[in-house]
């Protein structure tokens, strides 16, 4: 039986919601129950904003994440609220690209995505995100690859049509990540 | 023979409650035969505030709606947004529309809700006994200012009319009062044409009418007429606050 | 029908307008501000009317004039808007007429916080306003049942002329969750007719009166009176709840809304110690299912009850009235926008039962 309980978290406007939002929508076309929670209020407008995403293929209990079984840190002030509340065994996806510390747990799962990086190398800073749900997908199974790139095909059509390819590419180039 | 006057048909037949010497009976009569001679009393409905005139909706003979202290305004809205074809008035006093219910009636004159309301001023609240109005005047008398209103503690009289009438969306605003025949003939005509322009859906509508209120001014009905005159017309002068017609017109 | 993602309160929102409401009167408050945004813009889609008013007071006065007019209408807001809105709904229930109000329920009391609570639970359930009068709460515990409950709300209100309430908390307004849109969305030409609405004579009635002043103290309690008995009608038919394991449970767990789902979690939690927990979760919170809780409650099986609130205990007291005293009655919960935890709310068990 697979439950997971994700929380992505970082700065306002690191596409956190989005990437939360985007998640969520490739879970209900694979069939799975989904919830997203998002904090809310004026941390909307800059500051820390987070969310939570539980993805599971029997009934949601609770949308409410406490404990996660992954968490998205794409902010150190993210890393150092959220760290000590992940499961044992769980993951931690670190945006290496501005976190500079390492993880101070050693029983839970350590990937480090250098998200802007791979974003900048791909001329596209705005795929920042895909690069840490390629990660996301490789490391823990949870979605298809498949599915997020068909959603991409339905989301950019006629002159925008293009960016699937560099989403794309942003996705496996995350993925890669989360294989050494 | 020859019927040479009768009640309207915009009245029923329950007797009004109101003091002797009150001039609501008149605005009633006025409001009803505006009703029956533009032929609307079956597709009006008026809106009862909270006041003297609280059993209104015992009075008009077409669909009536009681509202909250001040809110008439508000429900007028509703129903004129339901019912956009319907003529919709409100009926209010000063305390249910120039203190409870200020934010609504401003609002509603921004919003230009073609409706009609009449605004009854008799600088008290006759309701409750005689207490002070956001219309009483400096130096009056009331069972809440024993001294008079004093300027110091509760600054002058609002003037309802002339604030409205800064509103874009008021389509016509008249202040008159029903003291004598010819003023009575001029508050019709007020009146009438201020509905008119409803139907036309010209905007929010409002005829001030300076009343009497014999009982707890402590004087006669016929002292109060000519108190009115007297002592209220200086600071609530009669006349057209605006007329988006003549406006027009121009 | 394919299951789509929705925020909560866009869902309320499109929920309503299937329902067949075509009239929204409202003012912005966190956390349901995404309602009348929603209605401003597909409101006029089905004709419908959508207007921000100049406050919540003057908003519920909307609504009370639009549906004496006898249209479909609905109002939303949050806690402290809801407050403001009580005087309306007073009245709305003295004039009998129907009206959808929604309270997307955040932390207070004052201005509060804008996070999650269940604060107003006596408010909803006592009839926040003044005089005698209920309505019919409704607590949803996810956007699904909040979709469900849309059509049933109005028909309701339409049924017995008066205000029917559902309230949340603001989680269940932000978050997304799938949506299947069970019931085909009302015709309008379907509904009943209402022949007391103040909708003109047309020459062919007297006319109509809707008010709320029964001057005479024998017509006031005879007025009093036949609010009661519709009232009692109501607790009599319209109770609804959910149980979760509670048949031979050790202990019950009762919640109603996002707490019910804590609830089940912690369930969890414990039926790995091998305490078998169930979840009493009343749908309505007025009328409250009492007996149906009593009779769960007396299962010889029962040792403890625990209420889950996101307040300071307001529903325990109703637990406690369904209860009757047979069992202990304990609480756990958090309040002001603070979230209890599924193991807070176990422990709060194993203290409840001994262990």
């Amino acid at each position: 039986m697979a439950y997971n309980d994700i929380l992505i978290a970082g700065f306002g406007g690191q596409g956190v919601m989005s990437m939360g939002t985007t998640m969520a929508e490739a879970a209900l076309s694979e069939g799975l129950n989904v919830s997203w929670l998002p904090s809310y209020g004026p941390e909307m407008r800059g500051g820390t904003a987070n969310c939570s995403v539980v993805i599971a293929d029997s009934e949601i209990i609770s949308p409410i994440v406490v404990q996660p079984s992954e968490l998205i840190a794409m902010n150190l002030p993210s890393l150092d609220k959220f760290e000590p509340t992940v499961k044992p065994g769980g993951y931690i996806f670190v945006n290496n690209s501005i976190i500079k510390r390492k993880l101070v747990r050693t029983d839970v799962k350590a990937i480090y995505v250098p998200t802007l990086d791979i974003a900048d190398e791909l001329g596209n800073m705005r795929v920042a995100n895909m690069v840490m749900l390629g990660s996301y997908i490789e490391a823990t199974g949870v979605l298809k690859f498949d599915t997020v790139v068909n959603m991409l095909r339905n989301i950019f059509t006629g002159k925008k049509a293009h960016l699937v390819e560099i989403n794309q590419q942003a996705l496996q180039r995350g993925a890669a990540c989360a294989k050494i | 023979m020859a019927i040479v006057y009768q009640k309207s048909k915009g009245l029923t037949d329950v007797e009004f409650h109101y003091c002797p010497g009150c001039t609501h009976g008149i605005v009633h009569k006025l409001v009803a035969e505006t009703l029956e001679e533009l032929n609307i009393l079956d597709n009006a409905v008026g809106v009862a505030p909270v006041g003297c005139s609280v059993f209104a909706y015992n009075y008009f003979n077409c669909d009536m709606q009681g509202a909250a202290h001040g809110r008439a305004p508000a429900v007028a809205t509703g129903i004129k947004r339901v019912l956009p074809e319907h003529v919709v008035f409100t009926y209010q006093g000063d305390g249910d529309l120039a203190a409870i219910g200020t934010a609504e009636i401003v609002h509603a004159a921004m919003r230009g809700e073609k409706f009609t309301t009449i605004f009854i001023n008799n600088a008290i609240y006759g309701m409750t006994g005689g207490q002070m109005a956001p219309t009483t005047l400096v130096g009056q008398r009331a069972t809440t200012a024993p001294l008079g209103r004093e300027r110091e503690h509760y600054g002058s009289p609002i003037r309802m009319s002339e604030m409205l009438a800064t509103i874009d969306g008021a389509a016509y605003i008249e202040r008159v009062t029903v003291t004598t025949p010819a003023n009575i003939i001029k508050a019709k005509r007020a009146i009438k044409k201020a509905f008119q322009l409803q139907i036309e859906g010209k905007g929010f509508t409002m005829i001030e009418v300076l009343s009497t209120c014999p009982t707890n001014w402590g004087l006669t009905p016929v002292e109060a007429l000519e108190w009115v005159k007297e002592k209220m017309g200086p600071f609530f002068p009669l006349g057209v606050f605006r007329d988006i017609t003549a406006e027009e017109a121009k | 029908m394919a299951k789509e993602l929705w925020k909560g309160n866009e869902a309320i929102a499109e929920a309503a307008i299937r329902a067949g409401c075509r009239c929204y009167f409202g003012y912005p408050i966190t956390p349901q501000s995404e309602i009348p945004e929603y209605m401003s813009l597909h409101m006029p889609k089905v004709g419908g009317i959508f207007l921000q008013s100049e406050s919540e007071v003057a908003a519920i006065n909307m609504v009370y004039g639009a549906s004496g007019a006898g249209a479909r209408v609905m109002t939303s807001s949050s806690s402290p808007g809801v407050s403001l809105k009580q005087e309306g709904i007073s009245y709305i229930c003295s004039a009998e007429l129907p009206a959808v109000i929604v309270n997307v329920m955040r932390g207070g009391p004052g201005l509060g916080t804008i996070q999650p609570a269940q604060g107003d639970y006596f408010q909803a359930t006592r009839g926040g306003g003044h005089g005698d009068y209920r309505v019919i709460v409704f607590a949803p515990a996810n956007i699904q049942e909040v979709v469900d409950l849309m059509q049933d709300s109005f028909e309701l209100a339409d049924k017995y002329r008066m205000p029917v309430m559902m309230i949340m908390d603001g989680m269940i307004g932000q978050m997304m969750e799938p949506v299947e849109w069970k019931k085909p969305a009302v015709k309008l030409e379907d509904l009943p007719a209402k022949p007391w609405a103040t909708t003109g004579t047309k020459g062919m009635r007297a006319p109509n009166v809707i008010n709320s002043l029964f001057i005479d103290p024998n017509a006031s309690n005879d007025h009093n009176m036949r609010l009661h008995a519709k009232y009692q009608h109501i607790i009599a038919n319209e109770q609804r709840y959910e149980t979760a394991e509670t048949e031979d449970a050790e202990l019950i767990f009762v919640a109603f809304g996002t707490p019910a789902r804590l609830a089940r979690a912690a369930a969890r939690l414990l039926e790995e110690e091998g305490i078998k927990a169930g979840v009493f979760r009343p749908i309505t919170i007025w009328p409250y299912p009492y007996d149906a809780l009593y009779e769960a409650a007396a299962q010889d099986s029962v040792k403890a009850v625990v209420t889950v609130e996101m307040n300071t205990g307001q529903m325990i007291d109703d637990v406690r009235i369904a209860v009757r005293g047979c069992k202990p009655v304990s609480f756990v919960g958090q309040a002001g926008g603070r979230v209890p935890t599924p193991q807070e709310v176990a422990a709060a068990a194993r203290l409840a039962l001994g262990r």
